[in-house]
């Protein structure tokens, strides 16, 4: 009998506001540590929390995204556990009632069908300082700069199947939250970070195994590899006989495996309760109104208008939408070159390479969107070729310019002259009677040999169908 | 010079330039000076500064600064936080800290003019009803030095009782102001909850916590409660309510009321023991002043100790979390590993008192425990508030007394924690539903003074202030001093 892998992802979205969800303290990453936590996030005697409204705003947004219900009433819970880097002893979270519940996302994996994963909640909470372990002989280093950054933990339902599903669902969400302008994405700063519970059971099993918690992955592919690592860890430990036992575990990505951090039972008591400093968060609805009246175009809506609308692929779709840059970037170029197959050919291809060659983004682009859409439309409408134009694109990346400056300056228009180009065909039938031979013999492969010398002669600038249509009349002479 | 006069009688005098700030100061430093040692109202006198602030304040007043309290002397309790000074709140753990930063509630009276004596004794962590607990030392009551002054603000009610300070703040969590007022034989007041910010006040209780005035009439305390109430946006739970006549007050003199119905808890006045003869008498003085007295049911309150001591102990429990030698307050030495510097820290740092409300609390909220304890508790809150509300339907105030008894001797009750928490029966159902609720000297018992109460619906607080300065016309309980042949003034006089 086969095993079938269970799998629910908590993810942590770091919310992109200016301060701190309980105090005025700025967020910036990167700051000297311990420049960046005032008197509330150093949690000294006397201070209290005051809410940010942004970060109640930016998860109101989450959970429209989702098509979650917003709750009206929700509440501030203490966390309670002792650790050098939680100032207060307590973190801020929200435990019973939490701000956004049920909702799901749409999720694709490559050859499947788009797949509903539901989201069981998302609540807001504070994050803790960093514990630095390296950095002094013997000692720990605390940086508080971080401790009162916004959370949005995100907490999917045991939905997922594989670890590829897995890997698209942190995909979706990491695309969904930067559609939303709620987070940076950054995850090599931390901005998104993943826990995974992950069980077996026999395919058809009702019940579900026992699962291992996987703490903090930070990455597509390490979700991806350390949830395959521990699939198969489970089935090899199940199979020779043994349980799996209920552990919080982590990733080691250079030996990718998974290792016991801590023994779940030996967990703290962390005696929730509704913090008393706060007041609930009351939610009217002309509030999430005009939120919902904010929200963007979503990357799904979007990704079903490319191929209804633009006529592209569901391949192209995905992929143009993933990145909200890219699709803006896309648009940008479409709106300019007028043709959706051939921007979207040229986001994919020319430009692509070129960026991932130079290792920059697409906002980092040299050429910008709308140098690129003038390209294309040159290309649409017949002025430069296909070929001219990627030399076109070369030089536009390395030095800039405008488009028609550049076709004009140097020379590069289609020629689409009927005459100079008959003259041309002429020229090179007369001057090469073995090949016309040949061809007329029956070999079709020499008509190849022709179109290559026309090119030639006009310096690439021929127009292509016009010379392929004249060639042919002037060998069936 | 006279210190004993009214704050208006201050203010005059300043004004008019009868006396100037720094004499002012200056005498009630020493006062302080030459009584504290006996007394122990003060963990800290800021004889420095309070002279700098009184020169400023005097420079203020001849530029003619309009506030009622500019060069006013005012002691605080040691739970505000004042930037540059130390601020203990009694505790050994908190000991050297130096907060960066001012309680709102202070800040604002430093703004108003007054001028800061120094900081008072307290239960440690206000976790106290006779001020035992302090790491500084006990506090003598000022009638009697074998007694205890109440707690936990026992060092501002001493103050004021002993003329130390014509003013102090306070905190009241379940009584921890009108308790000690009523033993000291001063007037205090627990004002609504969420009227004066708690920010920079070392949390016990948040739910419970609000600051408050002593002084030695209902008059004095609507002079000081205007210059700190109001919301705070550094505090979300203070609140917005607008009240024009506190602003008012900053300019008028309090008025007084002369007619309303006045509820009497008949659980309370059942049994009324030594607080018979003056409460008696205080209704009777009410009620020829044209208060209609009417007995009312608070049918839950006998729950209210025990919901108390675990909501209190849950919030206490959390909120002293962050004293764990990390970052401030007592760190013990040569800690050998993470555990052993937070166990020794917490060890040594906190007093027996302070270790058993976060043991309890900390039970109360564990898992398995939370439904039967905290969450009960809560309930039983929600109808002690609710039996409130349907008192205050009928009568617009409700009368108690503030305590028991007269001030028990020091010792006494140090063996019996739940006999100790038992001296806060008639103030803790007003803190648990967060009314503003106020004590007032009402008489004596064996030459010591007692309180009554009066708890008043939510923001109320003019009623009650005007309520008690109609009692405070009609008597005299309020002028006695401590060491005015006390034994003798029992019989109590009525003006």
């Amino acid at each position: 009998m086969s095993w079938e892998s269970v799998i629910g992802l908590e993810v942590h979205v770091q919310l992109a506001t200016n301060s701190k969800i309980f105090s005025g303290a700025p967020t910036a990453f990167g700051a000297e540590p311990n420049t960046q936590a005032c008197v509330v996030d150093l949690g000294l005697p006397g201070v209290l929390p005051v809410l940010n409204e942004e970060a109640v705003r930016m998860a109101v947004k989450f959970g429209l995204a989702i098509g979650a219900e917003i709750h009206p009433y929700s509440v501030f819970d203490r966390k309670n556990y002792f650790y050098p880097d939680l100032p207060k002893g307590y973190q801020i979270s929200q435990f019973e009632q939490p701000i956004v519940g049920r909702g799901s996302l749409t999720v694709h994996v490559e050859g499947c069908e788009p797949q509903q994963v539901g989201i069981t909640r998302a609540h807001l909470e504070e994050d803790a300082g960093k514990s630095i372990h390296d950095a002094y002989a013997g000692l720990t280093g605390i940086d508080l700069n971080r401790t009162g950054t916004p959370l949005l933990e995100v907490v999917s339902e045991p939905d997922l199947r594989t670890a590829a599903e897995a890997a698209a669902y942190f995909r979706q969400l990491h695309s969904l939250v930067r559609y939303l302008k709620i987070c940076d994405g950054n995850l090599a700063e931390g901005s998104m970070r993943c826990d995974a519970n992950v069980s077996v059971r026999r395919v058809g099993d009702p019940e579900l195994g026992v699962r291992a918690e996987i703490k903090n992955i930070n990455s597509f592919r390490f979700v991806e590899m350390a949830i395959t690592y521990e699939i198969e860890r489970q089935i090899e430990l199940l199979e020779s006989g043994g349980t799996v036992a209920r552990d919080t575990r982590l990733y080691d990505a250079e030996r990718n495996e998974t290792r016991s951090m801590r023994s779940k039972e030996l967990s703290n008591d962390y005696r929730y309760f509704p913090d008393p400093d706060l007041l609930p968060i009351e939610l009217d609805q002309s509030f999430i109104d005009a939120v919902a009246a904010d929200l963007p175009e979503l990357p799904e809506a979007k990704l079903k208008r490319y191929v209804a609308q633009l006529e592209l692929s569901d391949y192209d779709a995905a992929w143009l939408t993933q990145d909200p840059e890219v699709a803006e970037f896309f648009e940008a170029v479409f709106a300019q070159a007028g043709n959706a197959k051939l921007a979207a050919n040229w986001v994919m291809g020319e430009l692509s390479a070129a960026l991932n060659k130079a290792e920059l983004s697409i906002a980092e682009s040299p050429v910008p969107a709308a140098t690129l859409g003038e390209l294309l439309q040159r290309i649409a409408d017949g002025t430069v070729s296909g070929k001219i134009a990627k030399g076109l694109f070369d030089t536009l990346w390395q030095s800039g310019g405008d488009v028609d400056t550049i076709i004009a300056s140097e020379g590069l228009q289609q020629v689409t002259d009927s005459g100079e180009i008959q003259a041309m065909v002429d020229e090179i039938v007369a001057a090469n009677p073995d090949q016309v031979a040949q061809f007329l013999s029956g070999k079709d492969k020499v008509f190849g040999f022709f179109v290559g010398q026309v090119m030639k002669a006009s310096k690439g600038k021929a127009n292509p169908a016009q010379v392929n249509e004249l060639l042919r009349a002037a060998l069936k002479k | 010079m006279d210190t004993d006069l009214s704050l208006a009688g201050l203010a005059t005098g300043l004004r008019e330039r009868s006396f100037s700030s720094v004499e002012l100061t200056a005498a009630l430093l020493a006062q302080i000076a030459e009584r504290n040692p006996q007394l122990n109202a003060f963990i800290t006198v800021t004889a420095d500064e309070a002279l700098q602030q009184a020169a400023a304040a005097d420079a203020a007043l001849a530029g003619g600064a309009s506030s009622a309290l500019c060069g006013i002397p005012l002691a605080y309790k040691d739970i505000f936080c004042t930037r540059g000074v130390r601020t203990t709140c009694g505790s050994r753990m908190l000991e050297e800290f130096i907060a960066p930063y001012d309680a709102t509630a202070t800040a604002r009276l430093a703004a108003a003019g007054a001028v800061m004596l120094g900081k008072t004794n307290m239960d440690e962590f206000a976790m106290g009803s006779s001020n035992e607990n302090s790491h500084f030392g006990a506090v003598a009551n000022p009638w009697d030095d074998t007694r205890v002054p109440g707690g936990s603000s026992g060092g501002s009610a001493c103050a004021v009782a002993a003329g130390l300070a014509p003013a102090a703040l306070g905190t009241d969590t379940g009584g921890s102001i009108r308790q000690p007022a009523a033993f000291c034989g001063v007037s205090g007041l627990k004002p609504t909850y969420g009227r004066v910010s708690r920010y920079g006040m070392v949390a016990f209780a948040s739910s419970l916590d609000q600051a408050g005035v002593f002084a030695r009439s209902a008059a004095d305390i609507a002079t000081v409660l205007p210059h700190m109430a109001g919301f705070d946006p550094l505090d979300s739970t203070s609140s917005e309510h607008e009240d024009p006549w506190l602003d008012a007050c900053t300019t008028q003199p309090l008025g007084t009321a002369r007619s309303g119905r006045i509820g009497l808890p008949k659980q309370y006045f059942r049994d009324l023991g030594v607080t018979e003869a003056s409460l008696q008498s205080a209704c009777r003085v009410l009620e020829a002043s044209g208060f209609e007295l009417v007995d009312v049911s608070l049918p839950h309150v006998d729950a209210a100790i025990p919901c108390y001591y675990i909501i209190a102990g849950a919030e206490a429990s959390t909120n002293l979390s962050r004293y764990d030698g990390v970052r401030f307050g007592h760190r013990c030495d040569n800690p050998q590993s993470l555990e052993d510097l937070y166990r020794r820290s917490r060890s040594e740092g906190f007093g027996a008192e302070v270790k058993r409300r976060i043991l309890t609390g900390t039970y109360a909220l564990s898992v398995g425990y939370y439904d039967a304890y905290y969450l009960k508790a809560q309930k039983i809150r929600r109808l002690i508030q609710q039996d409130f509300l349907a008192a205050f339907a009928d009568v617009d105030l409700i009368i108690a007394p503030t305590t028991p008894d007269i001030a028990f001797k020091r010792g006494d009750l140090v063996d019996d924690p739940v006999a100790m928490y038992q001296q806060d029966i008639y103030t803790i159902p007003a803190s648990l539903a967060g009314l503003p609720a106020m004590s007032i000297p009402c008489g004596t018992h064996r030459g010591l003074p007692l309180g009554l109460q009066l708890i008043g619906p939510h923001f109320a607080e003019k009623r009650l202030l005007e309520t008690a300065a109609s009692f405070q016309q009609q008597t005299d309980w309020h002028q006695q001093r401590p060491g005015q042949n006390p034994q003798a003034a029992d019989s109590g006089s009525e003006t």
